[in-house]
């Protein structure tokens, strides 16, 4: 059993959590993503790390509530315990590869949307801690919903917009990527993006007209989480990779956006989801 | 005269009732009937059926003891090699191993092994009070056991009764390996059988900690170096799914029997109080043959398809278990032979709405001793269908052989290992599927038997 050590709001229907896992939290890696499962009745639900302790044994998630999985992880309070908390799972991010010398001459943009700005955390606060400097994109509908921008802050150059203008820059993250790019003379030779599935796809489309090399972090559905299933399969390149095993993360300009959105509706109008709420698998969107 | 008794039949559920049900097909015996089967064993004095058995498993002197009226007495003869008597009982090929060398076989019907195991083995389940094991004193020496299955699960009994400190590491929520995720409850019973045979295992002493992914949470390395293991057992199975590489195998509606069969038996789908959902088919096609096939496509039928089994060889050559081959056919189930996809089609929503299939007749053996099939010209035809599971076997995960400097694999991503289970690592043993690849329950047990002997001798001389 795994228990919960803290919860907060962050948003409205978007809780943090931390939870005491200290063979996770020992071997946690920034891009890396954890399998929980809330009771025997629950459903193995895959969650991007958004932060770990190792001296504490903690590692934490951000789950948003979209469905009765999401819905079932956030209605439990510290002091209860996850059945299961399994990772960490996927491969590391690809910027631990870079050797450090040359990880600081880069220029490293993050673009962030939704509940997708947790999961960049851990990896610019490695950089920050590495001594290497990037700038973060957040994007939200409105001021309300943004998450993590405190943490981010600290950490890295953050640039925020929203959709409505009440916050930051007015338009969408691609529009600020293009603002930061053609009117402040920005440039950036490597981008991390994640968020929904469909900002994902438009973003990575926007750093591809740029000519920057750009990694997405997928959140398609799972099963076991380890290469069993194959029901996170992705075509990257016209090649069919497990999410699970291959990536979380992989080219954005190689990804196949339409296909992986269509499978992620796989079990829309199913009767163990609901259709009114229940959209997708909960990690990352 | 024992010959003149016919082989004893077993009861079986109703094949219309139970294809809507995920309740178990078989009854297996009752005491009179294990009684009955049990005095046509003629009690060879050089029983081949010993030498067909993958762990050796003295079945003439445990059938001599039921025979005796001594049920406790034959479960104490199993117990000295098999730690999983209800579930060998239940899902062995019987047929070409243990049965298919009985001699009674030869004029009659051999003797029913299997069916007999498992009444043993499920006495000894209701009986587990009055045969609790002895706990073997503990030697001081501890070894990490990797895969809950039969592998691991066999190697780990041996080295807990010789004394080692055994724990499991199992990646999964729950223990057993296969037989929790890819076999049936309606072949397998999951907490009747399984679990329980899993609580006899942790009464010789065996530690299980589940949510422990070797090669993500902790590498073979650390568990020797931090954690102080003296060896390590990896029976991590084959639980890479293979697929066809077809046009449209990424449409929505197809999947690895991995998949379907893990979210029906693992995550209990079919129950309507757990919330892992299973994709609603109606005319449901499997594709392979094998036993993993006749799993899928029975599971699919009892959700409430159509289901139908395409492969692309004969009938003769289906690798499934016989028994497994006839229930399926009794539930209803279509079979395709001569039957190959090329092609997964869907609609403008990428739903699956058939597969495209040539048929195909048997030409010259092949490397495998069977028939090669062969496309026949201009035989393309599709068959109607919302949903296609492929289940064409597995191949080992990568995931160790990746984080363990030194292990070797072959081409096909097998483990390497001798006879004794040793790898190309010292103090690192292997054996079940991600030794052989896909291959069967007991073969996997009688692995993990050799590599705990192999493990004793290696600590020993240390």
């Amino acid at each position: 059993m795994f228990k919960i050590l803290d919860k907060r709001e962050l948003a409205p229907k978007i809780y943090e959590m931390t939870v005491e896992a200290p063979r996770v939290a020992k071997s946690a890696q920034p891009g890396q993503f954890i399998i929980v499962r809330t009771d025997e009745e629950g459903e193995r639900i895959p969650l991007t790390i958004c932060d770990y302790d190792r001296e504490r044994g903690t590692v934490t998630i951000v789950t948003q509530i979209v469905g009765i999985s999401s819905n079932k992880i956030c209605a439990m309070e510290p002091g209860d315990s996850f059945a299961d908390f399994a990772g960490p799972l996927g491969r590391p991010s690809d910027l631990l590869d870079i050797p450090l010398e040359e990880l600081k001459k880069k220029n490293i943009l993050f673009v962030a949307g939704g509940v997708g700005t947790a999961p960049v955390y851990p990896q610019a606060k490695w950089l920050h801690e590495h001594g290497v400097r990037c700038d973060v994109i957040i994007g939200a509908r409105n001021k309300d919903l943004f998450t993590y921008v405190d943490e981010m802050s600290r950490v890295a150059d953050v640039h925020l917009c929203t959709d409505d203008g009440s916050t930051g820059f007015h338009g969408l993250v691609t529009a600020l990527m293009d603002h930061l790019i053609e009117n402040d003379g920005r440039r950036f030779d490597h981008c991390v993006i994640i968020g929904p599935m469909i900002m994902m796809k438009f973003a990575a489309m926007n750093t591809k007209k740029h000519g920057i090399p750009t990694m997405v972090s997928l959140n398609a559905l799972m099963v076991d989480g380890t290469g069993m299933c194959g029901a996170c399969r992705v075509s990257v390149g016209g090649k069919t990779l497990f999410t699970c095993v291959d990536g979380p993360e992989f080219d954005g300009h190689q990804v196949d956006f339409d296909e992986a959105m269509r499978r992620q509706n796989m079990y829309r109008g199913n009767k163990k989801t609901n259709p009114e709420t229940h959209k997708c698998s909960c990690h990352g969107s | 005269m024992a010959v003149k008794i016919p082989r004893t039949p077993v009861r079986e559920q109703d094949p219309q009732v139970r294809a809507t049900n995920f309740e178990e097909v078989c009854y297996g015996y009752n005491a009179e009937e294990a009684a009955l089967e049990a005095s046509r064993c003629l009690n060879c004095p050089r029983p081949r059926c010993v030498q067909a058995c993958p762990v050796g498993l003295n079945i003439p002197g445990f059938i001599k003891a039921l025979h005796e009226g001594d049920t406790a007495g034959a479960a104490a003869i199993i117990a000295q090699d098999s730690s999983l008597p209800s579930v060998c009982g239940r899902v062995c090929p019987q047929e070409s191993q243990c049965e298919g060398s009985c001699v009674l076989g030869i004029k009659s019907e051999p003797v029913a092994i299997g069916k007999l195991e498992r009444y043993v083995g499920d006495w000894k389940i209701a009986h587990s009070a009055e045969c609790a094991d002895t706990l073997a004193p503990r030697n001081g020496h501890k070894v990490a056991v990797i895969g809950s299955g039969p592998s691991g699960l066999a190697c780990a009994s041996d080295l807990a009764r010789l004394g080692y400190e055994v724990k499991i590491f199992e990646a999964l929520h729950k223990v057993g390996g296969v037989l929790v995720y890819g076999i049936p409850e309606f072949r397998l019973p999951k907490e009747a059988i399984v679990a329980r045979e899993v609580d006899n295992v942790r009464k010789l002493g065996v530690e299980i900690e589940t949510d422990v992914v070797v090669g993500r949470t902790i590498t073979i390395d650390q568990l020797m170096d931090d954690e102080g293991y003296e060896a390590v057992f990896i029976g991590s199975g084959a639980g890479l799914p293979r697929f066809m590489g077809i046009p449209g195998e990424n449409l929505n509606g197809v999947f690895s029997a991995n998949e379907y069969l893990t979210r029906a038996n693992l995550m209990k789908a079919y129950d309507k109080d757990y919330d892992t959902p299973i994709y609603e088919g109606k005319r449901i096609v499997v594709v392979g043959g094998g036993n993993v096939a006749m799993d899928a496509v029975r599971t699919a039928k009892r959700m409430g398809a159509e289901a139908f089994i395409v492969y692309r060889r004969s009938e003769a050559e289906l690798p499934a278990r016989v028994e497994e081959v006839h229930h399926a056919k009794q539930e209803g189930i279509e079979f395709r032979m001569l039957t190959n996809p090329v092609a997964v089609l869907g609609d403008e929503q990428g739903k699956v709405t058939g597969i495209e299939c040539v048929r195909m007749e048997l030409g010259e053996p092949d490397e495998s001793g069977r028939r090669r099939p062969v496309e026949i010209p201009d035989s393309k035809y599709t068959l109607e269908c919302d949903t296609v599971i492929m289940a064409l076997g597995t191949s080992p995960n990568p995931l160790i052989k990746h984080t363990t400097a030194g292990l070797d694999t072959n081409r096909k991503g097998c483990i390497v290992a001798d006879e004794q289970g040793r790898t190309t690592r010292p103090g690192i043993f292997a054996g079940g599927d991600a030794v052989t690849g896909a291959a069967t329950v007991i073969l996997a047990m009688g692995a993990g038997r050799k590599a705990a002997a192999a493990i004793h001798e290696y600590i020993s001389s240390k």
